[in-house]
């Protein structure tokens, strides 16, 4: 019997996986459903003995599975209609289909277009640097005997017969920093965790990832939620906590469904230490690490401000370790035995290790792409994603979510660093890499930044929750050109306010001096970091706000 | 069972966690449909809380509702991704097909970012939607 294996990746899903599962099941295969290779184009990929097809259609079973009686006899059903369909909507061009295959010949042609050939060998696998992900497009995501033979629970073990400040040493030799974004050295919290006292310690696995165009913590917790569930025990180990937590948003019901079963699958495994899954209420600001913690002790999901660190006071006043899912997801390997040098040895500058960077909006390959840091932005959006799904000249990229930096292709040899990113006015963040092209508005997309900031504020902080709201209104008032006085600042009381309307030139001034306030002034990265997009659209591309 | 004794059971259920709100809310919503004064008094009463906190947790969050919508729910993603690959200009045919039968929402990020635009429909999740797609989805809800 044939056996075919498909992703069961939310992604995968939502563009057909399993119906085509299906359909090769009807044809007389076993199908496997494995993790996703991160080749986000080819979904719905069809791997057959190592060789891919994709995207695949239900229509196109027939045409891709090795000559089978029953492949064969599908085949000779609907090839016909099927390939004058196919043509104009996929835009390929293909041979015509051969109506009389022989049953057990070679495969028909008009399976070329779909043809992917050997899947690691791809230029776009082969590429890669893969740890986090090593497993992606290979194993079953909740299959502990997949996860064993492949490596799993080897760090683990390891860092279970070393002494916790030992574990620590080796993750901070690693270079590894916090994954979320703010590029924390791992080891250093883990350290103030683990020097810090407190009745009980905890872990908390950052899961809210809400930043647009990236996807990477939904593959890792769909695709290989034991990796998690591992590193989280050792982080466990390290610092001393007996309680760990998952918080998931609740937009990722596949995430969801995996991580929980994981979680019970691999409960004896990680014991005394236990996991507790628990999901979000649709609110972005939660993806920051202190209001995460509020929601978690069933609060509103408001800032708290710092200090004191949850490191000494996190989780109901406990010291407590909040890691990203890909931070937690890294440790595994770097704990296994020359795990630690492997690791630091990767990277450029103090960014150390493999980044997995998710390349999505108008990009024709999307997907995830895991490699050290040091790759230029240029590389990611043309060399690996192959330009714009448009086919029209990229305008922009946007790294590290809502409130990261419009990236303008002028610097497009930025390397993926945290420091050259921070020099440049940018961010790394998540990893998330946004193509535009060139029909995209930046002034609107500014104004979104600017508004989505005003929906998503907490309300905790005043340059956040007010200023957000102005600086939509002043993005309008500069874009529509609006000239005369404002309704307020004419009322007699408003002594200080100017009486003569302002111009263009001091509304644009206005909103960097807000954007500045908004920077310095709020509590956390969501009002802090908005100002990124907003100021890096005015400063590239002045003339979309005229 | 009555609704007071469901509510009394959803609470216990969770009684042993840390800060058990959340996962409360989230069944009693699942439950009834929302989330209303007299639910928030119940779980108030039951976790030592003022009816205020309850509320001003219930309030906070999108996903909580403080009455039963009946309508089935499609989740557009909005987010920069889905724009760049052209959710806006699907929005119009959307919000006709919703109408008023369909409670059509959006969301910012279903994680689907390199293959938007991207929706989704209680746990069933859709992806390169044109706007024949997204009628469908919408029609089909």
């Amino acid at each position: 019997m044939t056996k075919v294996r498909i992703s069961d990746d939310a992604l995968a899903v939502a563009c057909g996986a399993d119906a085509v599962a299906a359909a090769c099941e009807a044809a007389g295969c076993s199908v496997e459903r494995v993790s996703s290779w991160g080749m986000h184009w080819l979904e719905p990929l069809v791997e057959v003995d190592g060789i891919g097809w994709g995207p695949v259609r239900v229509e196109d079973v027939p045409q891709i599975l090795p000559g089978t009686g029953s492949g064969a006899a599908t085949r000779s059903g609907g090839v016909e209609g099927h390939g004058r369909d196919r043509v104009p909507s996929r835009g390929l061009v293909e041979p015509p289909v051969p109506l009389h295959q022989p049953a057990a010949g070679p495969l028909p042609r008009s399976g070329e277009a779909l043809y992917v050939g050997p899947i690691a060998e791809h230029p776009f696998i082969a590429r890669q640097q893969r740890l986090t992900f090593a497993r992606a497009g290979r194993t079953r995501p909740l299959s502990l005997d997949d996860y064993e033979a492949t490596g799993g629970w080897a760090g683990l073990r390891r860092a279970l017969a070393l002494a916790p400040d030992e574990v620590v040493g080796e993750v901070t030799r690693s270079g590894l920093r916090g994954r979320g974004g703010a590029g924390f050295p791992a080891g250093i919290k883990w350290q103030t965790v683990a020097a810090a006292t407190g009745a009980r310690k905890y872990v908390v696995c950052n899961a809210d990832e809400g930043d647009s165009g990236t996807f990477a913590d939904r593959m890792l917790m769909e695709g290989d939620p034991f990796a998690l569930i591992e590193g989280m025990a050792i982080a466990a180990h390290a610092v001393g906590a007996q309680q760990g937590y998952v918080y998931v948003r609740s937009e990722y019901p596949h995430a969801i469904a995996k991580l929980s079963a994981a979680i019970e699958l691999a409960a004896a495994r990680i014991a005394p230490f236990r996991i507790e899954l628990r999901i979000g209420a649709g609110a972005y600001v939660c993806g920051e690490e202190t209001s995460l913690l509020n929601s978690l002790e069933g609060k509103r999901g408001e800032v708290r401000a710092k200090p004191p660190l949850p490191a000494v006071a996190g989780l109901f006043g406990c010291p407590t370790v909040v890691n990203n899912v890909l931070t937690l997801a890294a440790v595994p390997h770097i704990l296994a035995e020359g795990g630690a040098e492997a690791y630091a040895a990767l990277g450029t500058g103090r960014s150390r290790g493999t980044t997995a960077v998710q390349l999505a909006g108008n990009v024709r390959h999307g997907g995830l792409f895991e490699i050290a840091f040091g790759i230029t932005l240029g590389e990611l959006v043309h060399d690996i994603g192959g330009g714009t799904a448009s086919g029209r000249p990229v305008k922009a990229v946007q790294v590290g979510g809502p409130l990261g930096a419009y990236v303008h292709p002028d610097r497009f040899d930025l390397p993926f660093d945290y420091e050259a990113f921070a020099a440049a006015d940018a961010l790394v963040g998540h990893g998330g890499v946004v193509v535009f092209d060139d029909s995209a508005d930046m002034a609107q997309m500014a104004r979104f930044a600017m508004q989505f900031c005003a929906v998503e504020s907490c309300g905790k902080c005043t340059p956040c929750r007010i200023g957000s709201t102005r600086g939509a209104e002043l993005i309008d008032r500069i874009r529509l050109g609006a000239r005369g006085l404002d309704a307020v600042a004419s009322l007699p009381q408003m002594h200080n306010a100017a009486k003569v309307p302002r111009s263009r030139a001091e509304d644009i001034a206005l909103l960097q001096d807000l954007c500045e306030t908004m920077r310095f002034g709020s509590l956390c990265a969501l009002g802090g970091f908005t100002p990124y997009p907003v100021l890096s659209a005015l400063k590239h591309w002045p003339e979309d706000f005229a | 069972m009555d609704r007071t004794e469901r509510l009394a059971r959803i609470v216990a259920d969770h009684a042993f966690r840390e800060g058990p709100l959340l996962p409360i809310l989230h069944d009693v919503q699942h439950a009834f449909g929302g989330i209303d004064r007299e639910a928030e008094a119940a779980i108030a009463e039951a976790l030592n809380l003022g009816r205020a906190e309850v509320h001003g947790v219930v309030s906070f969050y999108p996903d909580f509702r403080d009455a039963p919508d009946p309508r089935p729910e499609v989740q557009l993603c909005r987010a920069e991704a889905c724009q760049t690959r052209g959710v806006e200009a699907l929005v119009p045919a959307a919000q006709a097909a919703a109408g008023e039968r369909v409670r059509l929402t959006s969301v910012y990020c279903l994680g689907l970012c390199s293959a938007g635009p991207a929706a989704r429909r209680g746990g069933e999740v859709f992806a390169r939607l044109d706007e024949a797609g997204v009628v469908r989805l919408i029609e089909e809800a």
